[in-house]
C-alpha cells in the first residue's frame, strides 16, 4: 500500500502530508520545527521553517502549564503565523514533539494544523534540501484565544475518575512494568516510584509507526488499539507518558487516524502520578485492578 | 578546578544567556572525530533509551594523563555539545583533576533554562561515567 493510499484510508487525511506534498507546497503553508534536541533546527532544517522549541516556548516558565491566551498570541506573531495559515509540522523522535506541539496548538483551537508524515528523518533520509537559513518571521495579528482545557486535556484527578475506561500508557515496556524509572549510568528521571496507573493498558507509543517513521495503515492502527485490547472508537480514552510528548503522538493517532471523538492526552503523566500522594499505582506485565 | 574546565564556564557565562545555544553549538561542531580503532558508530551498540541519545564514551590512559574518546550522531547535536564540553575540560588532565571536577559542572554552564531538564541530567550521566572509568584507571595506577 502507498503512503499516500494510507493517508486517505484514515479518518481525517487532511492532518497529515506527505514529504513530496511539501516540498511542492511549501510555500503555501507556514513549516514549523519543534524537536527533542534543541540545537537541531540549527544545523540544518527544512527550507522557510521557524523553530518552535516546546521547553521554553509552549511551556510557561514560572510554572508546571502551557502558555496562556496572550502568551501563545504573542509566540505565533515572533512565529510569523496567522490564526488563517496552514501550519505544517515537523521533527525528530518520530515527530513525538511535532505531535506536542500539534496538540498545544489544538489546545488554542488553531484551525489548521498538520503534522508531515515520516518527520525530519524521512525528510532527510530522502535527501531532500536542507538550509541554516533562518526566514523572517513577523505576523500582524494572532488573536487571543483562551486556552481550551477540557476537550483534549486531562487533569490529574479527572484520570482519577476516569479509571475503568480506556486508559493507555505509551512508555516503553520497563517504565511500564516498573522495572526501570532510569537507564543505567542515569540519574532518575524525576519519579518517586516505578509502575503504570492502574488498569492502563500498554501500548508503547512506537507502535503506531513503520520503519521510517510514517504511520501504519489503518488496519494495522486498528488492529493495534482496539481488536488487541476491545476499545472501540466510541469509548472515551485517556494517553499518557512520562510528560505527555509521546502521548501525544499516540492521542493524535486515536484521534486523526482512528477517528475517536473523545480522547485527551494527560501531560501530568508519571512525572506527576508517580510522585502523587494518596493514588493508587500497579507494577509488572498486568493492568492491575481499580481500587477506590 | 582545573583551569580549562574553568575556561569553559567562563565561555558559557560570560555569554547572554540565548547566545549560550549557540556556543553550545559551536562546540558541537568541533567534537573530534573518533579514532577508526573503535570502528563505526560505535555509540549505535550501547543501550539506547528512550528520550536519550546513544553516545559513546572510552577512558584510557594513565592516572598521570587520562585520555576520553567520544562519539554521538550527527543529528544529536546536544548531545555532541555536551560531549565536546567535557572534552574540552577534562581530555588530558591527570584522573586526580577529573575526580575532583564538581558533579553540578553541568549546570555550572547556565544552560538549565536553555535545555530541558532530562536533557542536563544526560549531561551529568556522561560526567559520572568518565569519573567511574577514571576512578579505575586511578585504582589500577595505585
Amino acid at each position: 500500500m502507498s503512503e499516500t493510499e494510507r493517508i486517505s484510508g484514515y479518518a481525517h487525511p487532511d492532518v497529515l502530508v506527505t514529504t513530496q506534498w511539501l516540498a511542492e507546497n511549501s510555500s503555501k503553508v507556514r513549516i514549523v520545527e519543534c524537536d527533542e534536541d534543541v540545537l537541531l533546527y540549527e544545523v540544518g532544517h527544512i527550507p522557510g521553517s521557524v523553530k518552535l522549541d516546546w521547553h521554553t516556548e509552549l511551556n510557561d516558565q514560572d510554572k508546571r502549564d502551557y502558555l496562556d491566551g496572550e502568551q501563545f498570541a504573542e509566540l505565533m506573531k515572533a512565529k510569523g503565523i496567522d490564526r488563517s495559515d496552514t501550519i505544517v509540522l515537523y521533527g525528530d523522535r518520530s515527530n513525538w514533539w511535532a505531535t506536542y506541539a500539534f496538540w498545544v496548538f489544538k489546545l488554542f483551537g488553531h484551525e489548521d494544523v498538520r503534522i508531515l508524515n515520516g518527520g525530519r528523518a524521512k525528510w532527510i533520509a530522502e535527501g531532500r534540501e536542507l538550509t541554516r537559513d533562518v526566514p523572517d518571521a513577523s505576523s500582524v495579528s494572532y488573536p487571543v484565544v483562551q486556552r481550551d482545557d477540557k476537550t483534549i486535556r486531562a487533569f490529574r484527578d479527572e484520570v482519577l475518575a476516569h479509571l475503568g475506561k480506556p486508559l493507555v500508557d505509551v512508555r516503553s515496556k520497563p517504565e511500564y512494568t516498573g522495572e526501570r524509572l532510569h537507564m543505567p549510568d542515569y540519574p532518575n528521571e524525576g519519579a518517586s516510584r516505578g509502575g503504570h496507573i492502574p488498569t492502563a493498558a500498554s501500548i508503547p507509543w512506537s507502535s503506531a509507526i513503520l520503519e521510517d517513521e510514517t504511520f501504519k495503515d489503518v488496519a494495522a492502527l486498528k488492529a493495534i488499539y482496539f481488536d488487541a485490547t476491545g476499545f472501540t472508537a466510541a469509548d472515551d480514552f485517556v494517553a499518557y507518558c512520562r510528560i505527555g510528548e509521546r502521548s501525544s503522538h499516540t492521542w493524535f493517532v486515536l484521534k486523526y487516524l482512528l477517528g475517536v471523538k473523545n480522547v485527551r492526552n494527560y501531560d501530568g503523566s508519571w512525572t506527576e502520578w508517580g510522585n502523587l500522594v494518596g493514588v493508587p499505582i500497579a507494577t509488572g506485565e498486568e493492568p492491575g485492578v481499580l481500587v477506590r | 578546578m582545573n583551569s580549562n574546565a574553568e575556561a569553559v564556564i567562563d565561555d558559557f557565562t560570560f555569554l547572554e544567556e540565548r547566545d549560550r545555544l549557540q556556543l553550545l553549538l559551536e562546540f558541537s561542531e568541533q567534537l573530534p572525530a573518533l579514532d577508526s580503532r573503535f570502528g563505526d558508530n560505535p555509540e549505535l551498540l550501547e543501550r539506547v533509551e528512550e528520550c536519550q541519545s546513544p553516545v559513546f564514551i572510552a577512558v584510557e590512559g594513565s592516572p598521570e594523563r587520562v585520555l576520553l574518546h567520544f562519539s554521538a550522531p550527527q543529528e544529536a547535536p546536544t548531545t555532541r555539545g555536551f560531549a565536546s564540553v567535557l572534552n574540552a575540560a577534562l581530555n588530558g588532565q591527570s584522573a586526580q583533576e577529573i575526580l575532583d571536577l564538581p558533579d553540578d559542572f553541568p549546570s555550572m554552564l547556565g544552560l538549565d533554562r536553555l535545555i530541558s531538564p532530562l536533557r542536563v541530567r544526560g549531561m551529568r550521566g556522561m560526567l559520572a561515567r568518565i569519573k567511574r572509568k577514571t576512578a579505575e584507571i586511578a585504582a589500577a595506577g595505585n
